[in-house]
C-alpha cells in the first residue's frame, strides 16, 4: 500500500547519525534513568518494570500450579497458598498489565500524535518511580510475621478486615501509591492527547491505540480514587474501629463488594481497551488494508467504557440482591457484547481479502482475536444470572478471566512488543525464536486454561489449595500447561535481550510493509527527541 | 477548557513545547511517599511508635520536594518559558486532578447513600431480609441517623444548626472573597487581591478552628466518635477528609498570598492562582454536599 519516503534503510541510518549529534542523551545512570523526563526512557522503564513483575507474578503462579498438581496439601501451608493467589493477582493486575500499557502509551502516544513528549514530563517520571516503591511495600509483607495479604486480590471484607494479617496496612498503603501513580499517569495521557496533537491531527485521525488509551485514561481517573476510598475504609475498619463492612455497627460486607466492583469492573476494561487499540494497529498492517470501520471502533470503545460503569454487580449475583437489580445488571452486561462484537467483526473484516502475512505480531494478534472471543463468550455465560449461580466462585470464572487477561491482554502486549521492538531498539527481533515463543505460548496457554472451564462446571471452587479426587487428572494437565507457559515466556526474555543488545538485523524505519502512522516515518531506533516541532498532518 | 484548546491550536504551529530537562524532584517525591506509606503502615499496623518518625521523615521529604519542584516551575514560568499551550496542559491537568478528587469523595458519599437506603433498612428487616433481622438483632429499629447500632453502640446525632451552619456561611463567604481576589487580579488591582486572598485564608483558618471545636464537642460531650457505628464512621470520614482538603487548600492559598506579596502573577498569566482557586471552590462544593447529606437530611 503505502511506500513511504522514510522507509529506505540507508536514509534512515544516515538520519540517525545526524540525529545522534542532537540527541543529548544524558550521561550517567542517575541522570539518564532516574532524573529523566524523556517519554521514551520512561516508557522503557515502565515496560522493563512490568516485565520483571510479570516474571515475579508468574513465579507465584508456578508455585500455585505446583501445589495443585496433585490433590492433598503437597508443598505449601494453606495460608501461604492464599498469599500466593492474592499477590499473584495483585502483581499481575497492578504490576504487570497496567504498567505495560502505560509504558506503551508513554513510548507511542507522543510519537503517534506528533508531540515532543508527554504533556507533563516531570510528573511522568514521578508516576513511574512510585511503582517500584509501591511493590516493595507489597512484597515485603510476604516476609513479615503473619505473612502478606491472603484475602484474594479483591480483598473482600471481612477477610481483609476482621481476619486479615497485621501487614494489611502495608497492603493498603501500597495500593494507595499504585493509585497515585495510575492517576498521574492517566492525567498525563489525557492532557497529552487533548492538548499536544500536531496541527491537523484531528480526533478522528488519531490511531486507535491513542483513542483507546484516551478512554482508558478517563476510566482510570474515574475509578482509581474509588479504589483508594474502599481501601481506606478497609484500613479504618481494621485499625480504627469503624464498621463500614460490619453489620453489627450498621454497615454491610456487601457494601464492600459494591464499592470495590464499581472500581473493579471499569478496571477490567482498563486492562483490555488498550489491547483493542494494539490489535487495531497490527491487523491492518499485516493485512495491508486500512482498518475496517474506524469510526465504529471509536464509538464501540466509548460504549464499552460507558457501560462499564453500569455492570459492576454482575460480580455479585449470589449476594442476595433484589431480583430487579439482578435483571438490570444482567441485561447491561449482555449489552456489552454488542460493541465488543462490533470490534471483533471489524478486525475480521479488515483481514477479509487482505494480503495477509504472518509475522509474529500478527500471529499474536490473530490468537488474541480468537482467544479473547472465547473469553468473551464465557463472560456472556457468566452474565446470565441463573447460570452464574452455578459458575460463581468456581474455576470457570478463573478460566474466563485468564482467557481475557492472559490470551487477551498479555498476548496483545506481546504483539505490541514484537511490533514496535524494531522501532524501540533499532534491531529486528529473532523471528525464529519469536515463532517458538508464539507457538509454545499458544499451545500451553490453552492446555493451561481451557480445561479449567470443565473443572469449574464440575464444581471445583477457586482459591483452594486442595481439591476432591475426581479433579486430579485435569489439574495435573492444567499444571503441566502452566509450567510450559511459564517456561515459554523465558524465550521472550531471550528475544528481548538479544534485541536490546543489538544482536540481529538493523531495522528499517518502516520494517513492516503495510504499516501506517507517524512512528514509521522516523528512523529506527526512534531518536531520543522526536517531533520537537510538530509535523504537519495532511 | 478543552474546547478553547482546539480552537487555538492552529495559531501556534511553530512554537516549541517546553520539555524540562532532568529533574531530581520526582525521585525525591517517590522516596518521600514510600517513607510516609511505610512509616504510617508499620505504625498503624502495630510495628511500634518509632515508625511514626519514619512517617514524619517522609513528610519532611515531601515538603522539601514540593518547595524544590514548585520552585523550579515558578522560576521557569517567571522567566517566560511557558507557552499558552503549556498553560493549557497545566489547566487541563488540574481539572482532571479535581475530577479524581470528586470521585474519591463519591466513594464515601456512595457508602453513605448505600448505608442509608439499603444496608440499614435491610438490617431492620426491610425487603427480603426479614430473617437477618429476626435471628440476629430482633430489637434493632432501622432509622437514620443511626444513633443505636444493631450491636448496641449508642451515640447522638450532630445537629446542623450552630457550628455546621456557621461553617457553611464561612465557606460560602470565602468563595466570594476568593472570587473577588481573582477578578481584581485580572484587573491588575493588587491591593484588592491581597485583601481578598488574605480574607480567604483567614476564613479557611476560622473554618478549621470551628471544625476542631465541633470534633472536640462530639468526642467529649456527645459521645459521637469515629467508632460509634456507621453514623460516626461516615460523619468523621466525610468531614475529616473534607477538613484535610480545607487544610491543604488553606496552605495553597497562603502560599499564593505570599507569592502575591512578592509581586508574582500578572493579569494575563496566573495559572497557579487559578488552580488554587479552582481547588478552593471545589472544596466548597464538597462542603455544601456534606452539609445537605450529612448534617441536614
Amino acid at each position: 500500500m503505502s511506500t513511504g519516503s522514510a522507509s529506505n534503510p540507508l536514509v534512515s541510518d544516515a538520519d540517525e547519525h545526524i540525529h545522534e549529534g542532537h540527541d543529548h542523551k544524558p550521561k550517567g545512570f542517575l541522570a539518564r534513568w532516574v532524573y529523566t523526563t524523556n517519554h521514551k526512557d520512561i516508557g522503557s522503564l515502565y515496560l522493563l518494570f512490568s516485565f520483571a513483575m510479570f516474571l515475579t507474578g508468574g513465579a507465584m503462579a508456578m508455585v500455585i500450579r505446583a501445589e495443585l498438581f496433585q490433590p492433598g496439601l503437597q508443598l505449601l501451608e494453606p495460608n501461604f497458598f492464599n498469599q500466593m493467589t492474592t499477590v499473584h493477582g495483585l502483581i499481575m493486575v497492578f504490576g504487570a498489565v497496567m504498567p505495560a500499557f502505560v509504558g506503551l502509551a508513554n513510548w507511542m502516544i507522543p510519537v503517534m500524535i506528533g508531540a515532543p513528549d508527554m504533556a507533563l514530563p516531570r510528573m511522568n517520571n514521578w508516576s513511574f518511580w512510585i511503582l517500584p516503591f509501591a511493590f516493595s511495600l507489597m512484597l515485603m509483607t510476604l516476609f513479615m510475621e503473619g505473612g502478606g495479604p491472603n484475602f484474594g486480590w479483591t480483598f473482600y471484607a471481612p477477610l481483609s478486615t476482621k481476619y486479615s494479617p497485621d501487614s494489611t496496612a502495608l497492603f493498603v498503603f501500597a495500593v494507595h501509591l499504585m493509585g497515585i501513580s495510575s492517576i498521574m499517569g492517566a492525567i498525563n495521557v489525557i492532557v497529552t492527547i487533548v492538548n499536544l496533537r500536531a496541527p491537523g491531527m484531528t480526533m478522528m485521525k488519531l490511531p486507535l491505540f491513542v483513542w483507546t488509551w484516551l478512554i482508558t485514561a478517563f476510566l482510570l481517573i474515574a475509578v482509581m480514587p474509588v479504589l483508594a476510598g474502599v481501601v481506606t475504609m478497609v484500613l479504618t475498619d481494621k485499625y480504627f474501629g469503624t464498621s463500614f463492612f460490619d453489620a453489627a455497627g450498621g454497615g454491610d460486607p456487601v457494601m464492600f463488594q459494591h464499592i470495590f466492583w464499581f472500581f473493579g469492573h471499569p478496571e477490567v476494561y482498563i486492562m483490555i481497551l488498550p489491547s483493542f487499540g494494539i490489535i487495531s494497529a497490527i491487523v491492518p498492517t499485516f493485512s495491508r488494508k486500512p482498518l475496517f470501520g474506524y469510526a465504529s471502533m471509536v464509538y464501540a470503545t466509548a460504549s464499552i467504557a460507558g457501560l462499564s460503569f453500569l455492570v459492576w454487580a454482575h460480580h455479585m449475583f449470589t449476594t442476595g440482591m433484589p431480583v430487579a437489580a439482578e435483571l438490570f445488571f444482567m441485561y447491561c452486561t449482555m449489552l456489552i457484547s454488542i460493541p465488543t462484537g462490533v470490534k471483533v467483526f471489524n478486525w475480521v473484516a479488515t483481514m477479509w481479502r487482505g494480503s495477509l502475512t504472518f509475522e509474529v505480531p500478527m500471529l499474536f494478534a490473530i490468537a488474541f482475536i480468537v482467544l479473547f472471543t472465547i473469553g468473551g463468550f464465557s463472560g456472556l455465560m457468566l452474565a446470565i444470572t441463573p447460570v452464574d449461580f452455578q459458575y460463581h466462585d468456581t474455576y470457570f470464572v478463573v478460566a474466563h478471566f485468564h482467557y481475557v487477561l492472559v490470551s487477551g491482554a498479555i498476548f496483545s502486549i506481546m504483539a505490541a512488543s514484537y511490533y514496535w521492538l524494531p522501532k524501540w531498539t533499532g534491531y529486528m527481533y529473532d523471528e525464529g525464536l519469536a515463532k517458538w515463543h508464539f507457538w509454545c505460548s499458544l499451545i500451553s496457554v490453552n492446555v493451561l486454561f481451557f480445561p479449567m472451564h470443565f473443572l469449574g462446571l464440575a464444581g471445583m471452587p477457586r482459591r483452594i489449595p486442595d481439591y476432591a479426587l475426581q479433579f486430579a487428572n485435569v489439574n495435573a494437565v492444567v499444571s503441566l500447561g502452566g509450567f510450559a507457559f511459564g517456561l515459554s515466556q523465558l524465550i521472550f526474555l531471550v528475544v528481548v535481550i538479544k534485541c536490546m543488545r543489538g544482536k540481529g538485523e538493523r531495522a528499517a524505519a518502516k520494517p513492516w510493509e503495510g504499516a501506517e502512522g507517524l512512528e514509521w516515518e522516523m528512523p529506527s531506533p526512534a531518536p531520543y527527541h522526536t517531533h520537537t516541532t510538530p509535523p504537519e498532518i495532511k | 477548557m478543552s474546547s478553547t484548546s482546539s480552537e487555538q491550536h492552529s495559531t501556534e504551529k511553530t512554537e516549541a513545547y517546553y520539555v524540562p530537562s532532568q529533574s531530581i524532584w520526582p525521585i525525591v517525591g517517590a522516596v518521600g511517599l514510600f517513607l510516609m506509606a511505610f512509616g504510617a503502615a508499620r505504625w498503624i499496623g502495630g510495628g511500634g511508635d518509632q515508625y511514626s518518625w519514619v512517617l514524619f521523615l517522609g513528610s519532611v521529604v515531601i515538603i522539601f520536594m514540593l518547595f524544590g519542584w514548585f520552585g523550579n516551575v515558578i522560576t521557569e514560568s517567571m522567566s517566560g518559558m511557558y507557552s499558552a499551550q503549556m498553560d493549557r496542559s497545566f489547566r487541563q491537568g488540574m481539572s482532571w486532578f479535581i475530577f479524581s478528587e470528586i470521585m474519591f469523595f463519591l466513594a464515601f458519599f456512595g457508602a453513605l447513600f448505600y448505608a442509608r437506603t439499603i444496608a440499614v433498612p435491610w438490617l431492620g428487616g426491610a425487603g427480603n431480609n426479614a430473617m437477618t433481622h429476626e435471628v440476629l438483632w430482633p430489637q434493632f429499629q432501622a432509622h437514620w441517623p443511626l444513633v443505636t447500632t444493631p450491636g448496641g453502640i449508642t451515640t447522638t446525632a450532630m445537629p446542623w444548626q450552630g457550628l455546621p451552619l456557621a461553617n457553611t456561611i464561612i465557606l460560602l463567604i470565602s468563595s466570594v472573597t476568593l472570587h473577588f481576589a481573582h477578578i481584581n487580579l485580572e484587573r491588575g488591582l493588587r491591593t484588592q487581591v491581597k485583601l481578598g486572598l488574605g480574607l480567604t485564608v483567614l476564613l479557611g483558618c476560622i473554618f478549621l478552628f470551628l471544625q476542631a471545636e465541633e470534633y472536640i464537642h462530639a468526642y467529649q460531650e456527645m459521645g459521637l466518635t469515629l467508632s460509634s457505628g456507621l453514623y460516626g464512621n461516615t460523619f468523621f470520614l466525610l468531614t475529616g477528609f473534607h477538613g484535610l482538603h480545607v487544610t491543604l487548600g488553606t496552605i495553597i492559598l497562603f502560599v499564593l498570598f505570599c507569592r502575591v506579596l512578592k509581586g508574582h502573577f500578572t493579569p494575563a498569566q496566573h495559572f497557579g492562582f487559578q488552580a488554587g482557586s479552582w481547588y478552593w471552590h471545589f472544596v466548597d462544593v464538597v462542603w455544601l454536599c456534606l452539609f445537605v447529606f450529612v448534617y441536614i437530611l
